[in-house]
């Protein structure tokens, strides 16, 4: 049995279990994308079968970061861009709990980058969302890794002189296993994939379009979607691995011109998630590590059985 | 008969200085005596001047001593082109002209003559300096002879056969040590040469001088540790089970050796892109129910000043460990110094806090980490072992009983479901965590994820009892007020429950007082012990409580003795600074002796600083060692 009896519990799980019941009420402002998020996010957690108490969402810093303010799960509300590496151990202290990382474009992809790349390169079995209004929020519109070249703001008035980072490229390059595009525009395909990157066991990034409408007016996330999955002019395989790098390419390259496309864009099934590679090569417990502080039976090691080589 | 050898192994890096010394201590420890060693090298992996000093005697030994009395000199590997065995560019040899200096009187030099010629030896003068301090010089092939019996590498266990025998040392632990060590040809081929060496020096020479093994005993079984072992060691006791950390010397040891030990003990390792996500994974396990650790040395832990901070706010209990060297900035990589105090006192933003303790000795590193641990659980507060590459890096022999202590896996003030039950929940049945009506030393019991009954949120920002974001001006003053009362219960409990972590030396009724912390304590309990032996009145104190500060005892220290000097590795007296800032008094009865050349301070030096400061002369010790007046002085 586990010491953790919220861990496995099987029961019909009502959607308001993960709205407090008490203060806060969000204090983003109306129309701002991140609410798509929020709702995506209770959808489908009772569709997975995640109890609030079993899930564990740790943000970053940001509009984007308030997530789990709002959403009454375990919640760490961690530093700027440090989500991923907090997310990470506590996955791999504790593999039962359904960990979710979240933050905004400038969290994960700015100051967060570095997390981010190893987090999918080590294919970590968490869900990351990035919620991509390409605009610092919090901080007042502020050009962000993901604005547009030319993008002009308060700390770039002449207009961004960068390119703008390629979100799911990245993401592909440095080897996360699934990797998905949605929008807070269209509720219902959030839902399904954000379900299927909590059910994915590797590293699930799903860049999220939201827009933000006090700082980023200009911003392609109201124009209509296409997704890639529904369209006859995007056929491609999302298991293959050249396919998805083409398609990203491409939507990458149209994505600030007026054309946004959404969906799935590379799932790997078959890659062992980083805490199987790690058990593999011997450096996993098989029980989860924390369980065994709550194991009255657990055999703790002395350190005098390591002298030997000492003496 | 000598009453302590200091032997001291000197060649290239890559010569296999290490395993030998290794060895050749634990032989010494072994056969009885006490021992200490040092190790000197540089910041490169193959080549450049490297030796390990030995000292050893029949009674305990806290430092490495003053200058040193038997020198085993390799050639040096980094003056030769492995693949030409031939010399190249014009390096001197040094481990005849670098180590010369630091020879005793009498001492006994034993040389590589297959790698050291002879127009080598002139021109650093050996035999003129021979006369003048009456050392015995043995040259001996020893190169030629490990060819001879296996390959040219083992010329250190020729030059050990060698040093051996004029030592009149049996060989029977080293043998035992080389048996465990390695096995068939390798083996074989080093007995040989062993005792091929031994016997040789023994038929060949006349041993004219006066040093020899000294003899001694030990009542209990020992064990040769570093610094680094004591503390990964004390963490493993402690029931810490997952470190995190980004590889930067001289922490590198301490997790290392976790990272090799975790694997057999159901632990986690982790080596991480930097050390901001070190010290965050650290907090994510810990938050996840998970005793765990970070550390770094002084540039890395910089970078963890994020999470520390995280941490602090968020109650997450952690333990950093910061292993200090030579600064600023990269600084000297292998070189120790006590300067990162005030950097891991303060590091971090807003009225933060965290426990510093500085361990002085091999005991104090177990004992401190163990005592990290279960401070940082119980608060719920970061704990931080700082100490230096010399502690790190220094065996010493001890008792091996002393480390026959429980584990301690307990989580501290972590509620189990069925007590969860009857905790503080809102309205909407989420977990108090936070609440600050019944906390008890100012610690709110936590949750662990996954626990029923158990929901809150954990944030950096300041936070209402359940862990909403709050500004309301009564919580936040509440809150404060609850974490800083922390550090203020913890102070108590150090001076009421527990034995005294600081160390103290000499006569109580002493009229001069040495305050130090951390790796120096060694060098300053040997001076405190010659200068009561010379007719002075000396007594120290070693303090390792710098946060919260051991203000009882240095108080009572200080008010204890007419005039006190601080014995600190760093330039800026940040030890003074911080007994000054925590006392607000006694600073015209504190002098300072600060070292940070990059090499620890040995007992002569001391000795010096006193004398220097007794007499109230204008000058200081030595070029290398400074003395900082009092205030108005
Ligand atoms: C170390 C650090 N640097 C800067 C900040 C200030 N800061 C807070 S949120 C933010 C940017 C947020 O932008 P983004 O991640 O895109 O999230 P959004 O607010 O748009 O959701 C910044 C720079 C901070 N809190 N910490
Ligand atoms: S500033 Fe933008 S991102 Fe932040 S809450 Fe408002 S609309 Fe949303």
């Amino acid at each position: 049995m586990s010491a953790f009896n919220a861990i496995g519990e099987e029961r019909e799980i009502d959607r308001d279990e993960y709205t407090p019941g008490v203060e806060p009420q969000p204090t983003w402002c109306p129309g701002c994308g991140d609410f798509g998020v929020l709702k995506s996010l209770k959808q489908a957690l009772p569709e997975v079968g995640k109890t609030p108490e079993e899930v564990l969402t740790v943000t970053g810093i940001g509009c984007s970061g308030k997530l789990n303010s709002y959403l009454d799960t375990y919640g760490f509300h961690t530093i700027h861009g440090r989500s991923l590496p907090v997310a990470r151990a506590a996955k791999l202290a504790n593999p039962e709990l359904e960990v979710i990382a979240a933050g905004g474009d400038g969290d994960g992809y700015g100051i967060g980058g570095n997390h981010f790349i190893h987090t999918a390169r080590e294919n970590h079995d968490i869900t990351y969302i990035v919620f991509n209004n390409e605009i610092f929020g919090l901080t007042k519109g502020q050009t962000s890794p993901t604005s547009p070249k030319g993008h002009k703001s308060k700390t770039q008035p002449s207009g961004s002189a960068k390119t703008p980072l390629r979100p799911l490229s990245t993401s592909l390059n440095a080897g996360a296993s699934y990797i998905a595009r949605t929008a807070a525009v269209n509720p219902n395909q959030a839902k399904e994939i954000i379900k299927e990157a909590i059910e994915h066991d590797g590293f699930a990034h799903v860049d999220f379009l939201t827009q933000c409408p006090t700082w980023n007016k200009d911003a392609r996330q109201y124009v209509p979607y296409i997704d890639v999955q529904e369209s006859d002019d995007y056929d491609f395989d999302v298991h293959d691995r050249a396919e998805a790098a083409e398609m990203m390419r491409e939507t990458e390259d149209v994505l600030n011109e007026g054309t946004v496309l959404t969906g799935r864009y590379y799932v790997e099934d078959d890659r062992p998630s980083y805490s199987q590679e790690k058990h593999a090569v011997g450096e996993m417990p098989d029980q989860p590590l924390a369980e065994r502080y709550f194991d009255d039976d657990a055999e703790w090691e002395r350190s005098y059985d390591l002298l030997d080589r000492h003496k | 008969m000598s009453d302590e050898l200091i032997w001291r192994i000197a060649g290239g890096s890559g010569d296999g200085i290490d395993s030998t010394s290794q060895n050749f201590a634990k032989a010494l420890m072994r056969s009885g005596l006490d021992v200490f060693t040092h190790r000197h090298y540089p910041s490169r992996i193959r080549g450049g001047h490297t030796y390990v000093e030995i000292r050893a005697a029949d009674r305990e030994v806290q430092s490495r001593g003053d200058g040193y009395n038997c020198l085993l000199s390799l050639g040096d590997s980094f003056a030769r082109n492995p693949q030409e065995e031939a010399y190249y560019g014009n390096e001197e040899i040094k481990p005849l002209s670098e180590n010369l200096d630091e020879l005793r009187e009498g001492g006994v030099i034993v040389y590589d003559e297959g790698l050291i010629s002879e127009e080598d030896v002139e021109a650093v003068n050996l035999h003129e300096r021979a006369e003048e301090n009456d050392w015995h010089v043995f040259p001996v092939d020893l190169r030629g002879l490990a060819k001879e019996h296996g390959r040219e590498v083992m010329r250190n266990t020729a030059g050990v056969g060698v040093t051996a025998a004029l030592l009149d040392m049996e060989l029977e632990h080293i043998e035992d040590l080389m048996s465990d060590a390695m096995g068939g040809d390798i083996l074989e081929s080093n007995l040989e040469i062993l005792h091929e060496a031994y016997e040789m020096t023994q038929e060949e020479y006349d041993f004219e001088h006066d040093l020899r093994v000294p003899e001694g005993s030990h009542e209990t079984e020992q064990a040769l540790l570093s610094g680094s072992n004591a503390i990964a060691y004390g963490a493993i006791d402690a029931g810490c089970r997952f470190i995190a950390g980004y590889p930067m010397t001289p922490w590198t040891d301490v997790f290392t050796i976790l990272s090799q030990n975790f694997p057999d003990m159901g632990g986690v390792s982790e080596q991480v892109e930097d050390e901001i996500a070190a010290a965050a994974l650290a907090v994510g396990a810990s938050h996840a129910g998970v005793k765990a650790m970070s550390g770094s040395s002084g540039g890395g832990f910089a970078l963890m000043s994020e999470p520390l901070g995280l941490a602090e706010m968020t109650e997450t209990p952690l333990v950093l460990v910061e292993s200090m060297r030579a600064g600023p900035s990269t600084g000297m990589p292998t070189k120790p110094e006590q300067a990162d105090l005030e950097h891991v006192l303060y590091t971090s933003q807003g009225d933060s806090q965290r426990v510093v303790f500085a361990p002085g000795n091999i005991e104090e590193a177990y004992e401190q980490t163990r005592l990290a641990f279960e401070i940082a659980w119980d608060y719920q507060i970061p704990a931080i072992v700082i100490y230096d590459q010399k502690l790190s890096g220094e065996n010493t022999n001890v008792d091996v009983e002393f480390f026959d202590r429980e584990p301690q896996p307990d989580l501290g003030s972590t509620l189990t479901e069925e007590e969860l039950r009857e905790a503080a929940h809102d309205n909407s049945g989420k977990f108090k965590r936070f609440n600050h009506e019944d906390a008890e030393n100012g610690v709110a019991p936590r949750s662990i994820p996954g626990q029923k009954g158990g929901r809150y949120l954990a944030t950096g920002n300041e936070h209402s009892p359940v862990g909403h974001i709050s500004e309301d001006p009564d919580n936040r003053v509440a809150q404060m007020e609850r974490r800083l009362e922390k550090l203020e219960s913890i102070r108590a409990e150090l001076d009421e429950e527990r034995d005294s972590t600081q160390t103290y030396f000499g006569p109580e009724d002493a009229e001069y007082g040495i305050i130090t912390w951390g790796s120096s304590q060694g060098a300053v309990a040997e001076a405190i012990e010659r200068l009561n032996a010379q007719g002075h009145s000396v007594k120290g104190i070693s303090v390792s409580d710098m946060m919260p500060f051991a203000e009882k005892e240095v108080t009572e220290f200080l008010e204890s003795v007419d005039e006190a000097m601080v014995v600190e590795m760093n330039a800026t007296a940040q030890f003074r600074g911080l007994i000054q800032k925590e006392l607000g008094r006694f600073g015209d009865k504190m002098t300072s002796l600060l070292k940070f050349n990059g090499n620890p301070f040995e007992p002569a030096e001391i000795v010096e600083g006193y004398e220097v400061n007794l007499a109230d002369e204008d000058r200081q010790p030595t070029a290398q060692v400074r003395i900082e007046p009092a205030a108005g002085d």
